[in-house]
C-alpha cells in the first residue's frame, strides 16, 4: 500500500517532442486514480514513466516515499497490467500467475499455492491449467488481475483494463474491477481514453492534453465544474454547451437571447466582455412556452437516448441541445426554449473556468 | 537500493540514467555482445573475402611455387590479361546467353504463364502443376543436373526414346540450349510463385470491369494486369539475374564443355583459378564477377527501398 | 461457343505440354530406383529392392548422407543461435548505425555467393588450415547464410509486441531471465522456420564442399553425386538412381512439413 507522487515530471523524446511537460500530481494510498484523455496526450506515457518502462527526462517519482526515479522498473514494487494482458502463451495459467512469484525466487510449491488462492478468488479454478490461447477475453483479463494480486505489489498499474473486451463484456468488467479495488485497497492508477469509464470507475482522475494535466479532481467535480473548456469539452457522454456570449450587468447574451448570470461566477464578470457560456444539455429544462432567461428557437433533431431525448434547437445561428425526459420529446419545427440551470451553468474566460 | 528520502527534498532532476528502456532493458553493451558473434563470423567469412579477393587480383599468387611463397604485386596486370584474354570474353558472351535465355526469358516467361493459367484456380490441377514445378526447384542440384544428363543421354536417355532421332545428342551438339532450358526448367518456380502473388494482388473488380467492357483475355492482360505487376517484373528480373549470373550448376552438366562452349563465369573462375592454379588472374575475374554482382544488387536494393 | 471451346482445348493443351515438360525429367528418379538393371531411359519399374541393397554396400553412398546431415544440421544450429541473437538485439536495442548496419547484410548476401568468392575462401581456407575440414565447410557455410537469416529473424521479432518482455521485467525478471522465460518461447516458430531454411540450402550446396573437402569420406551427398557419373568409366546407374532418390527424399520432407505447418512460402517480399 503505497502513495504515488510526481514532482515536476517531465520527459522530452530525442527530436525534441515534449511528452510530459513538468506535472505534479498526488495520489493516495489506495485510491482507484484515472488518467484520462484523448490519444497522444501522453497518459501511457506516463503510466510507463511510473512503471519505470520510459525513462523520465526531468522531474521524479515517487512510490511510497521512496524515490524510484532512478530505478530498475523491477524494483518498484509495482505491478502492472498491458493493454493486450501479455499473458505468456507457452505457459498455463497456473505458471502465469505464478510467475512474478517465481523471479522473486518463491519455491515452486509456494507459489502454486498462492496461484491457486489467487486464482480461486477470481473465479478462475476451472481454468487453472488452460493456456492463454484457450481463455475468453474477460478471462484472459482475470488471469491477468490475478497475475499482479499474486505479487502483492504496493501499487498498480493499468493500461487501458478495458479496451480489449466487447461492449456488453466492458460494462460488467467495469464494476468488476472497482469492486476488486475497493476489496484489495491497492493504490491503482488506470489509463483510459474513454471518459464515461474513468467517470464510472475513478475515485478521482486527471484529464491530460498534450503532456499537461488539464484537472484533477473526483468525477463529480470534474463533470459538474470542468476547469476550462477542454476537459468541458471532453467530459460527459453529449458535449456540453459551449456558447459565445457578451455581458450585460447581470445577464448575459447568448445567441440573440437572455440568460442570468450563473452563480458560480456572479460578481466576477466586467460588463461587455466576451466569454464562453458553457451548459450541459442534461442541465438544461425544456419548455414548449416561453421562459424568462431561456435559449429560444426551432427544434431541429430529436435523438431518442432510451429512457429520454436529446433536442437540439436552432438558436439563431447556432444550435444548443437539451435533455428530454420521456414523453415530453417536442416534434420537428416546434418552438422550444431551453432554460439553463443557474446553479450550473458556467463562464469560462479565455478558455478557463471563472468561479472564486 | 531503497533511499529513504524525505518527500519534501528537492529532488535533482538530471536525468538517471542508470537502466536502459529497451524492452527486456538488455542495454547496449549486452546487446553488442549478442550481437559481436554473428558479425564476427560475418566478417571472417563473408567480408574479408571480398576484400581480399580485391587484393588478390592485384598479386601474381598461384598456390604453387614461387608466386605462392612470394607473391608480387603486379598492378593491374591480371585485369589487363582478363580483358584482352578472348576466354574472358568468350566466358562473359555466353554467361549473357545464359542469363537472358534462361532467366530474362525463359523463367520470367515460363513463371508467369503458368501463374496466370493457374490464377483463380484451387483445385487439385493448380495443386499438381504448382508442386510439380516446385519440385523441379528443391531438389538438390547434383540431381537434378544428373536427371538431365540421362535425360539428354544420345543413346538410352529418355528424349531419345520419344523422338527417335538416332546420334541427337543435345548436350554436345547444342550444350547452351540444353543448359538453359534446363535452367529455366529448375528456376522457373520462383517466379511463378512470385507472379502468383503479384496477380492475386491485383483486383478483381478492375479485371471483371474490363471484361465486362469486353475485353478479351489478351487484352486484360496488357491493359489492367501489367500495369499493376510492372514493379514486380522488374525486382523479379534483378533477383533471378543475380542468381543466375553466379549459378555453378552448368558446371555439373557440362564442365563447361565441350571445348568451353558453355563456360560461363562461375566455371570459368573455377577452371583458371582451381584447376589452372593461377589465383591471382582467378581474383581478377571474380572482382568482375563482384563489382557486377553490386551493381545489380544495388539497383535492386534501391528499388525494394522506393517501393516502401 | 466455338471460341470458347477452342479456348478450352488451347487451356488443356498448354496444361499437357507443361505437365509433361516438368514431369519428364523427373520420371527416371522415381521408376530407375525400382528398376532391376535400369537403363537412361525411363521404363515402367518391376519394383525391386535389390537397387537398395547396392546402396548399402557401396563404401561412400550411405557415409556421404550423415555427411551432409552433419553439416546441415551443424550450419543450421551455429545460424539459429548466432542469427537469433543478433536479430534479438538489433530488434529491441536502438544500436548506433543499426540501420546502416541491416542495409549492408542485405547487400552483402546478394553480392558475396560462392562463385564470387571461391578464390579468397578458398585461400582464406589453407592460411586457417580449414582445408578438408568439415567444420571449416560449416564455418563458411554460416558466415553466408547469417546476414539473410538475421533479416529474416528481425522482421520476424519486429512483430512480436514488446509487451510480454515489459511485462517480466517489471516483475522484477533480468534480462537474461527475460531472454530465457519470454522471448525463445515466444519466437521459436521463427526459429524452427530458419533452422528448416538453413538445412534446406547446405543439404543441396555443391560449390563448397566440392572446392574444400578433398577427403571422399568427408564428403557429402552433394559431391558424391556428382562423382557418381562423372568419374570414369561407366556410370553406375543402379547407384545413381537409387542413391538420388534417397539424398531428395529429405529435402521434399522438409518442405512438405514446413509448408503444411507454417504455410511457408517464399512470395519474393510480395505480402498476400
Amino acid at each position: 500500500m503505497a502513495a504515488i507522487e510526481l514532482r515536476a515530471l517531465t520527459k522530452v523524446y530525442p527530436g525534441g517532442v515534449k511528452a510530459l511537460d513538468s506535472l505534479d500530481l498526488a495520489i493516495p494510498d489506495g485510491e482507484f486514480f484515472a488518467l484520462l484523455g484523448p490519444s497522444g496526450c501522453g497518459k501511457t506515457t506516463l503510466l510507463r514513466t511510473i512503471a519505470g518502462l520510459e525513462t523520465a527526462t526531468g522531474g521524479s517519482v515517487v512510490i511510497g516515499e521512496r524515490d524510484v526515479t532512478g530505478v530498475q522498473p523491477g524494483g518498484r514494487d509495482i505491478a502492472m497490467v498491458f493493454q493486450d494482458y501479455a499473458l505468456f502463451p507457452h505457459m498455463d495459467v497456473t505458471d502465469n500467475i505464478a510467475y512474478p512469484l517465481r523471479i522473486k525466487k518463491v519455491g515452486k510449491a509456494a507459489r502454486q499455492r498462492k496461484a491457486e488462492e489467487v486464482g480461486a478468488r477470481l473465479g478462475l479454478d476451472q481454468l487453472m491449467d488452460r493456456r492463454p490461447g484457450q481463455l475468453s477475453g474477460g478471462q484472459q483479463q482475470r488471469v491477468a488481475l490475478a497475475r499482479v494480486m499474486a505479487t502483492q505489489a504496493q501499487a498498480f498499474l493499468f493500461d487501458e483494463p478495458l479496451s480489449n473486451l466487447d461492449a456488453r463484456l466492458r460494462l460488467e468488467a467495469r464494476t468488476f474491477l472497482k469492486k476488486l479495488q475497493r476489496e484489495l485497497g491497492v493504490t491503482t492508477v488506470f489509463v483510459t481514453h474513454d471518459q464515461a469509464e474513468a467517470l464510472a470507475m475513478a475515485d478521482r482522475m486527471a484529464v491530460m492534453e498534450a503532456g499537461h494535466i488539464r484537472q484533477i479532481g473526483t468525477p463529480a467535480e470534474v463533470f459538474q465544474r470542468p476547469a476550462n473548456t477542454f476537459v468541458a469539452g471532453f467530459i460527459g457522454s453529449t458535449p456540453m454547451n459551449l456558447l459565445h456570449g457578451t455581458v450585460h450587468g447581470d445577464t448575459l447574451e447568448v445567441a440573440g437571447c437572455k440568460v442570468p448570470v450563473p452563480v458560480s461566477a456572479e460578481g466576477l464578470l466586467t460588463d461587455g466582455e466576451r466569454v464562453v457560456y458553457g451548459v450541459r444539455p442534461e442541465y438544461n429544462t425544456y419548455s414548449a412556452e416561453p421562459v424568462e432567461g431561456s435559449l429560444g428557437g426551432k427544434v431541429v433533431i430529436v435523438e431518442n437516448l432510451g429512457a429520454s431525448h436529446l433536442v437540439t434547437l436552432e438558436v439563431g445561428e447556432v444550435l444548443v441541445q437539451a435533455v428530454v425526459p420521456e414523453g415530453g420529446e417536442p416534434s420537428i419545427g416546434a418552438d422550444g426554449f431551453a432554460a439553463p440551470r443557474r446553479d450550473r451553468a458556467l463562464v469560462y474566460r479565455d478558455g478557463e473556468l471563472v468561479s472564486a | 537500493m531503497a533511499q529513504a528520502t524525505s518527500p519534501l527534498e528537492v529532488i535533482d532532476d538530471a536525468p538517471a540514467r542508470r537502466f536502459s528502456s529497451d524492452a527486456a532493458g538488455l542495454g547496449r553493451l549486452r546487446a553488442g555482445a549478442f550481437v559481436a558473434p554473428a558479425l564476427a563470423l560475418i566478417a571472417v567469412f563473408l567480408v574479408f573475402p571480398a576484400l581480399w579477393v580485391l587484393y588478390l587480383g592485384l598479386t601474381n599468387y598461384r598456390l604453387t611455387g614461387t608466386a605462392a611463397v612470394e607473391p608480387q604485386f603486379v598492378g593491374l596486370d591480371n585485369f589487363v590479361k582478363a580483358v584482352s584474354d578472348p576466354a574472358f570474353w568468350n566466358s562473359t558472351w555466353l554467361t549473357v546467353q545464359f542469363v537472358l535465355g534462361s532467366a530474362v526469358i525463359g523463367q520470367v516467361v515460363l513463371g508467369f504463364t503458368i501463374a496466370w493459367l493457374m490464377r483463380d484456380r484451387t483445385g487439385p490441377l493448380k495443386r499438381t502443376v504448382e508442386g510439380l514445378v516446385i519440385l523441379a526447384w528443391i531438389l538438390p542440384s547434383a540431381v537434378v543436373s544428373f536427371l538431365w544428363v540421362a535425360l539428354l543421354d544420345r543413346d538410352g536417355g529418355t528424349l531419345q526414346a520419344l523422338l527417335h532421332v538416332p546420334g541427337f545428342a543435345p548436350l554436345l551438339d547444342h550444350p547452351m540450349l540444353s543448359i538453359v532450358i534446363f535452367n529455366t526448367w529448375r528456376g522457373a518456380a520462383f517466379s511463378m510463385m512470385l507472379y502468383g502473388a503479384a496477380l492475386g494482388n491485383v483486383p478483381p473488380s478492375h479485371l471483371e470491369s474490363a471484361r465486362l467492357a469486353g475485353a478479351s483475355g489478351w487484352q486484360q492482360l496488357r491493359d489492367v494486369v501489367f500495369p499493376h505487376i510492372r514493379g514486380h517484373i522488374l525486382t523479379n528480373l534483378l533477383l533471378i539475374s543475380l542468381w543466375t549470373f553466379n549459378d555453378f550448376t552448368p558446371f555439373m552438366l557440362t564442365a563447361g564443355g565441350p571445348d568451353g562452349k558453355t563456360e560461363v563465369l562461375a566455371v570459368h573462375v573455377y577452371k583458371v583459378a582451381m584447376l589452372g592454379q593461377e589465383l591471382g588472374y582467378g581474383a581478377a575475374v571474380s572482382t568482375v564477377i563482384l563489382l557486377i554482382n553490386l551493381v545489380v544488387a544495388v539497383f535492386y536494393l534501391r528499388l525494394l527501398r522506393s517501393k516502401k | 461457343m466455338t471460341r470458347f471451346v477452342l479456348g478450352r482445348i488451347g487451356f488443356y493443351t498448354l496444361i499437357a505440354v507443361l505437365l509433361a515438360f516438368f514431369t519428364i525429367p523427373l520420371l527416371w528418379l522415381v521408376a530407375a530406383p525400382l528398376t532391376s538393371d535400369p537403363t537412361y531411359e525411363v521404363r515402367v519399374p518391376d519394383f525391386t529392392l535389390d537397387n537398395f541393397r547396392a546402396i548399402l554396400e557401396h563404401p561412400y553412398a550411405l557415409p556421404s548422407l550423415l555427411n551432409s546431415l552433419v553439416l546441415a544440421v551443424g550450419t543450421a544450429l551455429l545460424v539459429v543461435v548466432f542469427a537469433a541473437l543478433a536479430a534479438y538485439a538489433l530488434s529491441r536495442v536502438r544500436l548506433p548505425g543499426r540501420d546502416a548496419l541491416l542495409y549492408a547484410l542485405l547487400l552483402l548476401s546478394s553480392i558475396i555467393t560462392g562463385t564470387a568468392a571461391m578464390v579468397p575462401l578458398f585461400q582464406l581456407a589453407v592460411e586457417l588450415n580449414l582445408i578438408d575440414s568439415q567444420f571449416g565447410v560449416i564455418l563458411i557455410l554460416t558466415g553466408g547464410l547469417l546476414p539473410a537469416a538475421i533479416f529474416m529473424l528481425k522482421d520476424f521479432m519486429d512483430s512480436t509486441p514488446k509487451s510480454y518482455e515489459e511485462s517480466a521485467r517489471v516483475f522484477g525478471a533480468s534480462p537474461l531471465q527475460i531472454v530465457r522465460h519470454v522471448v525463445v518461447p515466444l519466437v521459436r516458430p521463427g526459429l524452427a522456420t530458419i533452422a528448416v531454411w538453413a538445412v534446406a540450402n547446405v543439404w543441396g550446396n555443391f560449390l563448397m564442399p566440392y572446392l574444400l573437402l578433398s577427403d571422399v569420406e568427408k564428403q557429402p551427398a552433394a559431391v558424391i553425386m556428382y562423382t557418381l557419373y562423372t568419374e570414369g568409366g561407366q556410370a553406375n546407374l543402379t547407384l545413381l538412381s537409387t542413391f538420388g532418390l534417397l539424398y531428395s527424399v529429405p529435402v521434399v520432407l522438409m518442405y512438405l512439413f514446413v509448408s503444411k505447418k507454417y504455410g511457408f512460402r517464399f512470395h519474393g517480399g510480395i505480402k498476400r
